[in-house]
């Protein structure tokens, strides 16, 4: 290891941050997986104005403002965080800094005009102690919970932008045993209310749907017209484990004409070729293989693999937010199981961008110069991101973690550690 | 407490200690294993030695020698070329078992969070056998591990180390002659769960107070057993000494010992040093806060859990010889773990005698205790702190087992230890590495793709029938 590289990474970062807005850039020898299957080969990049200029065997004749010389080590597409309230949750038990979620105000049991994009906050500490781990871009999530529909999200991009979202409006629902149980005694109660609310869609209009019994109305106008507006648009990601109800979640996704994606699928294997034959994506978290409920008893370490084999696209999501950072680990448990390195590798950078609608993420010409290059393989636990890339320009790869680290990593303290400022 | 006195109630202790017969003892017997005899292995021994291109060879239930020896008529040989070996994996922290999988409302039997001091329940009261965790945890390379009470509670009650055996009884998963574990809790969790019912301790003053009332009680206790035993022995002393005026006083104190008490039994047992304090802290400075009241009441901490911000206090931790079991990359999930960072452990790893170890608190990370210490070794090396694998496998073998108080037994590779030996496919610091083998005592207890070595629980037996494999 070059532990001059490694410090300047650490202790350098200012130095790197200042011309941060070099026009082109040229990355050399860099082991480049483009974001497609095919394996990665040598190549040079070529940078210019934040865009991918070229990418070529040699291009060390070019003159550029900057060079790096990737030295044989994998230059990757920025790397996607999974399904996550990354700059909607600062601490997860601090409710006050967390908006992912409708409390008890709202009682209706589908609010899919919940956008969380309203109290998205790229100032978050989150968002650089993940983007400095090599990842680009998140899938922003309503979180799910006990509604039916739990709200709405897109893709966000981990520029800093306060606007940074891209792709389709994706409405998260919700159908599995534990909800079920909080909404009505029976998942079959989300089917209920879903087939009671998309049917009203083809009518005029919607009166009675938020009159129920009990305080809680079942959808508001709002929401209605949210449904209207993102049911031919719009991505629909239906939180479900069990086979079963990723049956009937495809079932209702092809009646009512919705592009679906299956969140959970823990028994996603079981009905692999259903997934196949509709051409629905699966999300799932590769570590799990514990029957946690009574939805997941056939979780298994293999699903990913299984679900490839079976022709499923596939994507990952850990179900974290503040260690979303753990997901390249995900992918990598999914090919030490079984699952085909680039398969993994183009679900962890270009395909989640594909599927959600958002910009692509592949290192070709004319895209944006949105990578990573990575110390060691970027599935390995024994990696890291020595130096993102975004819009062309440096991250200064610094963070609340990194600050603290350098008050605490020296020796002498002199005043104490407060005086210790980077 | 003077040493001198802290001597003599462990004597006395220990033998008014074997006048009660043992509760809930071990029942665990390892069965006869075959002699082995690994050819050519990369050996990490959990101590801080490595040996390459190495035999080792385990029979009679316990490691024999490294390097060249002897070897029984009938030894299997496997050849380990390109393998590497460890001492199985011990985690200082798990809940397997009293949070099992699934973990539906009746099985979560982990915190008695009725009152914030509960030092007088046994987490392995509530263990279940079945929890699939424990089989997906051996494929993991875990021999052994702590399960502990959760955090809601002061004193949570006492935690107990298993050998990683499939069992239809904790019983017989009892690691023998284990020390209890006391598993306390800092923070917020015990003063958000009792504060919430307008009830003490509602803040961290509040939960120091009431820690300090505990032990106060608990010197009460001992000071009364002590009186007894005193009174006991002078008696017998009398009686032997044949001289017919034997203390009254002492015959009558005799019949009449001092109630015994579950919750103070625990916390006495702390006092003395026959039970190793675990306690749940994140803040460095209420760690700090806690090092102070250990020296008032006179006892150790053994290992804090959690410590997310033990990095700043790692010279501290390492000069009370208190070991920090930690997660590599966990962080931000309170206010009180907002200051995680990744080189944690290996800051904390850094003093001369700091003892620094991978907890999982989970049933995923136990489950690749490997992985989550090689995050933390490379973010060690990436700060410049050169740490091989030779010393980051520490972290979770021989410190974790210091932890527990089992390290002259188990937790490193040296011979006479038990064999609890685990063979990855290659080097266990990557997400690719695997066991091969996990020998318990020198029993393999699982082998990859091998059925008949990969147990299941009953709770998973004829689940998902009709399913297409």
């Amino acid at each position: 290891m070059n532990t001059k590289r490694l410090l300047l990474a650490l202790f350098g970062s200012l130095l790197l941050a200042i011309p941060g807005h070099a026009a082109s850039l040229l990355i050399t020898n860099g082991i480049v997986f483009t974001g497609d299957e095919a394996p990665s080969s040598q190549l040079d990049i070529l940078i210019e104005d934040g865009l991918i200029e070229a990418v070529a065997s040699d291009m060390s004749a070019v003159e550029a403002d900057r060079v790096i010389d990737a030295a044989g080590r994998p230059v990757t597409p920025t790397l996607f965080a999974g399904i996550t309230a990354a700059g909607l949750s600062e601490i997860g038990m601090v409710y006050e800094a967390v908006d992912s979620r409708l409390n008890e105000l709202y009682t209706g049991l589908m609010h899919p005009e919940f956008d969380v994009r309203k109290a998205y906050n790229p100032l978050s500490s989150v968002v650089p102690v993940t983007r400095i781990e090599g990842y680009g871009y998140t899938l922003l999530a309503a979180a799910f919970g006990d509604r039916t529909i739990s709200g709405q999200g897109s893709l966000v991009r981990f520029d800093g932008g306060f606007n940074s979202f891209e792709g389709n409006t994706t409405i998260f629902v919700n159908v599995d045993g534990y909800s079920g149980n909080k909404i009505g005694g029976s998942r079959a109660a989300h089917w209920m209310l879903l087939e009671t609310a998309f049917s009203s869609l083809a009518t005029k209009k919607g009166s009675g749907l938020w009159l129920t019994h009990n305080e809680h109305p079942l959808i508001n106008k709002t929401g209605r017209e949210t449904l209207k507006n993102t049911r031919e648009n719009g991505i629909f990601v239906f939180r479900a484990n069990r086979a079963s109800d990723i049956l009937q979640a495809l079932a209702f996704s092809q009646k009512h004409q919705l592009k679906a994606i299956i969140s959970g699928g823990q028994e996603a294997w079981v009905v692999r070729e259903a997934l196949a034959a509709s051409g629905t994506p699966v999300v799932i978290n590769a570590l799990d293989n514990l029957p946690g409920s009574f939805d997941g008893l056939g979780a298994r370490l293999d699903n990913a693999t299984l679900l490839h084999a079976a022709g499923v696209t596939l994507l990952f999501t850990s179900g974290e937010t503040h260690n979303a950072r753990k997901l390249r680990q995900v992918a990598g448990s999914a090919v030490a199981n079984g699952l085909p390195y680039e398969v993994a590798l183009s679900a962890m950078t270009s395909l989640p961008a594909e599927i959600f609608g958002g910009k692509p993420r592949m290192i070709l010409p004319g895209l944006r110069a949105d990578l990573v290059i990575w110390s060691g393989d970027p599935l390995d636990v024994t990696s890291a991101a020595d130096q993102v890339i975004i819009d062309g320009k440096l991250d200064p790869m610094t963070s609340r973690q990194t600050e603290l680290l350098k008050r605490y990593l020296p020796t002498e303290t002199g005043l104490g550690r407060a005086y210790i400022n980077p | 407490m003077h040493k001198p006195i802290c001597i003599l109630v462990t004597l006395l202790i220990s033998v008014a200690a074997h006048s009660q017969p043992e509760a809930f003892p071990s029942t665990y017997a390892a069965p006869p294993g075959q002699p082995v005899l690994f050819k050519n292995a990369t050996i990490l021994t959990g101590d801080g030695r490595r040996f390459n291109e190495t035999d080792l060879y385990i029979a009679e239930g316990q490691v024999q020698w490294i390097g060249e020896g002897e070897i029984a008529h009938g030894t299997i040989e496997v050849d380990a070329n390109d393998r590497w070996i460890t001492p199985g994996l011990i985690d200082v922290h798990s809940h397997l078992g009293v949070y099992p999988s699934p973990g539906v409302a009746a099985h979560s039997d982990g915190n008695e969070a009725t009152a914030p001091v509960t030092a007088e329940v046994w987490a392995e009261h509530s263990v279940w056998p079945q929890d699939p965790g424990f089989s997906r945890a051996l494929a993991g390379g875990v021999t052994a591990m702590q399960i502990l009470p959760g955090s809601a509670n002061l004193f949570g009650g006492r935690g107990v180390t298993l050998k990683n055996v499939p069992s239809v009884s904790y019983q017989s998963m009892k690691f023998p002659g284990a020390p209890h574990g006391l598993k306390m809790a800092c923070g917020e969790n015990p003063k958000r769960v009792y504060g919430g019912r307008t009830q003490a301790p509602s803040t961290r003053m509040g939960n120091v107070a009431a820690y300090r009332s505990a032990w106060i009680r608990a010197q009460r206790y001992q000071a009364d057993w002590d009186r007894y035993n005193q009174a006991v022995e002078d008696a017998a002393k009398a009686a032997a000494d044949d001289t017919s005026g034997a203390s009254v006083a002492s015959a009558l104190l005799t019949n009449t010992p001092p109630r015994r008490n579950l919750e103070l039994d625990t916390l006495s047992g702390a006092l003395r040093g026959d039970i190793l304090v675990h306690m749940h802290c994140y803040r460095a400075d209420e760690m700090l806060t806690i090092l102070d009241m250990a020296k008032e009441f006179g006892y150790r901490v053994g290992t804090f859990h959690h410590g997310v911000e033990a990095y700043k206090i790692a010279d501290e931790l390492a000069e009370n010889g208190v070991c920090g079991a930690l997660w590599a990359d966990w962080w931000g999930f309170k206010i009180e773990a907002y200051d995680g960072i990744q080189e944690n452990i290996a800051l904390v790893d850094r003093p001369a005698g700091g003892c620094a170890i991978v907890h999982s608190d989970s049933d995923e990370g136990i489950q690749r205790l490997n992985q989550e210490a090689a995050k933390a070794m490379i973010r060690g090396n990436r700060a410049g702190l050169d740490i091989p694998p030779e010393r980051a496998i520490r972290w979770i073998t021989y410190n974790a087992a210091k932890s527990l108080g089992i390290h002259d037994r188990t937790g490193s590779i040296e011979s006479g230890k038990m064999a609890d030996v685990v063979l990855w496919n290659q080097d266990p610091f990557s997400v690719y590495a695997k066991p091969l083998q996990v020998y318990i005592d020198g029993v393999m207890r699982y082998e990859q793709n091998n059925p008949s070595l990969s147990p299941q629980s009953d709770f998973e037996l004829g689940q998902l029938m009709g399913a297409t494999q």
